[in-house]
């Protein structure tokens, strides 16, 4: 019944993309409303944050959520961008801390991730899980001991208080043995007995196979320090040093301002993560790991 | 002496220096300074103090509420998004149109800033917000999210919203690689849907869902970060969680307090992680 079989294609479609839409829906708000002029931003979004006022309480006003803006416009771009020299001193100061840190973690944990997936030692699994325990560690549970120890390594107020611990974070190490372990033994004991050291396993069987899940390290990575806030808060006191995760949770008030300030922040992320997704399902058809 | 240097062992260890030395630098030795800090007394020369923390902080009424709201925040959201993102991905594994299109709207959120889903959150929460106007439009009373249980509702829709996608694709990834013949061998043999799942699905996914579960615990910890930009120090007590509590503790200088808090919230982790572990384990030998 291919007919049957169609409509049920449709339908299971159609649900799909419904649930698609509510994912949508705040990135595509910020995105048209970025496109509006100040003055429509200010009447739509006039009554938030009255919320303690006895007067705002009762009265009848609302925010106005609105899709289509009446008027197209740069406006707020052009405030951002040429308003304030300091969205682009700290678009630069996210890029030095967060490209050493993705760069680093992923070097440095692929290595790890490689002796806990495929080398007998003893103690591994011990050693493992308390990687696994670090790494959900809210940052607040070694606050203190890491700023002591950022003191003490001369690394306060620098970039270095966030790249640093960055680099050896536990979490690459984790994500890449799990896909490691996917990988069968036998490819390692085929290259140990055509007498391949662990060097030559590691960089010319191993690496190549989890591209894939390298890339998509890569992506969460460059994600999750992008965003990262607690950190430079505690770390840098300079308010030029920090990162625009930091600046743009500062923009209160000026709703216009913020709605562009997200566009521009959000675009790189954006952009890898689209270049990557490419990449990874690639990788995951030529890499023969779909069985 | 010959054996041990051509073994594993001395590769490992070689391979594992550079992340050891830098996370036991940034990370081990901290957190064990931390929890050697939470048994003194807090004063310059610092005294032994056995328990005495360990007693103030249980004894603190902010303490409990947040370590039982951060408790049930993850014993709720964590089943939650399983069972939703599994029931995603099957629906994605199935053969629609545009389904890259569609795998990329849900992966999406994962990319957006902090603060815009913050500033999207006021928009629609606020006591003149969007939801409210909506409600008020047909005939409901306007609900104060963030200043009533309702915030809990709210931070459990940011934290599926962000995170669903992510789970998704590595769900998806576990399902694409479950050989299809093993669901026309099952059905040949009169399995039904229930059964296939439960005995084809489930056991090839072990290995996704471990990592999943993990994904997803470590999340349900991150989604601080936007409760703490849209509410501050002082939430409303249904969403005062531990990383407020410590945040608070760091902020009064409380330090004794701070890193009793967080030996104990390292050892409930501790407990869990290890009852995943042996889980895993005894999967992957069950596979194997």
């Amino acid at each position: 019944m291919p007919a049957a079989k169609g409509v049920k294609k449709i339908a299971l479609t159609v649900a799909a993309a419904a649930i698609a839409v509510l994912f949508l829906f705040p990135v595509g708000i910020t995105f048209t409303n970025s496109l509006m002029t100040g003055q429509e931003i200010s009447i739509d979004y006039g009554p938030i944050g009255q919320m303690n006022e006895e007067a705002a309480r009762r009265a009848a006003s609302f925010s106005n959520l609105k899709l289509v803006p009446d008027q197209v416009t740069l406006e707020q771009y052009g405030k951002v961008l040429a308003g304030s020299p300091k969205y682009l001193m700290m678009f630069w100061n996210s890029v030095f801390m967060v490209v050493p840190i993705v760069a680093g973690q992923t070097f440095v944990a692929e290595l790890a991730a490689y002796a806990f997936s495929k080398l007998r030692f003893h103690g591994r699994d011990r050693l493992f899980l308390v990687y696994v325990l670090t790494m959900l560690m809210p940052f607040q549970v070694t606050l203190v001991p890491n700023y002591l120890m950022a003191d003490e390594l001369g690394l306060l107020n620098r970039a270095g208080a966030m790249i640093w611990p960055g680099i050896f974070a536990p979490f690459g190490v984790f994500m890449l043995r799990q896909f490691m372990l996917d990988i069968p033994y036998a490819y390692i004991e085929a290259a140990k007995m055509d007498g391949a050291g662990h060097v030559h396993i590691f960089g010319k069987i191993i690496i190549p196979m989890i591209k894939p899940a390298l890339a998509a390290l890569v992506v969460l990575l460059f994600v999750d320090y992008w965003n990262m806030v607690e950190q430079p808060l505690v770390f840098l006191d300079d308010p030029f040093k920090q990162p625009l995760s930091v600046y743009l949770s500062s923009i209160n008030g000026d709703t216009g301002i913020a709605f562009a300030a997200s566009m521009l922040y959000m675009t790189p992320m954006v952009l890898l993560f689209l270049y990557a997704e490419s990449y990874f399902v690639q990788g995951i058809q030529l890499s023969g790991i779909k069985g | 002496m010959k054996k041990w240097i051509r073994g594993d062992s001395a590769a490992a260890w070689l391979f594992l220096v550079p992340s050891g030395a830098g996370f036991a630098l940034f990370y081990l030795i901290p957190f064990v300074r931390a929890v050697f800090d939470s048994f003194t007394d807090g004063t310059a020369d610092s005294h032994f103090a056995g328990l005495a923390n360990y007693r103030g902080l249980l004894a603190s009424e902010s303490f409990r509420k947040a370590a039982s709201n951060t408790f049930y925040f993850s014993a709720v959201s964590v089943p939650l998004i399983l069972a939703l993102s599994l029931v995603l991905a099957m629906l994605l594994n199935k053969n629609l149109y545009v389904r890259s299109w569609l795998r990329t709207a849900y992966v999406l959120p994962l990319v957006v800033p902090v603060a815009s889903i913050v500033l999207i959150w006021q928009i629609l929460f606020d006591w003149n917000g969007s939801v409210n106007a909506w409600l008020s439009g047909f005939g409901y009373e306007r609900v104060d999210w963030m200043e009533t249980d309702a915030a809990r509702v709210v931070v459990l829709v940011v934290y599926l919203w962000k995170n669903i996608g992510y789970n998704v694709i590595l769900l998806l990834a576990g399902l694409q690689q479950i050989p299809k013949e093993y669901y026309e061998t099952a059905q040949i043999e009169g399995a039904g849907r229930f059964r296939q799942f439960r005995s084809i699905t489930m056991v090839y996914l072990t290995s996704a869902m471990f990592f999943v579960v993990i994904m997803s615990i470590l999340n349900s910890f991150k989604v601080f970060r936007e409760t703490y930009l849209i509410a501050g120090d002082y939430p409303h007590d249904s969403i005062y969680m531990l990383q407020h509590y410590m945040n608070n503790m760091f902020a009064s200088l409380d330090i004794q307090k701070l890193t009793a808090a967080a030996a104990l919230m390292a050892g409930s982790i501790l407990l869990i992680v290890t009852g995943l572990f042996t889980l895993e384990r005894r999967y992957r030998r069950f596979m194997e």
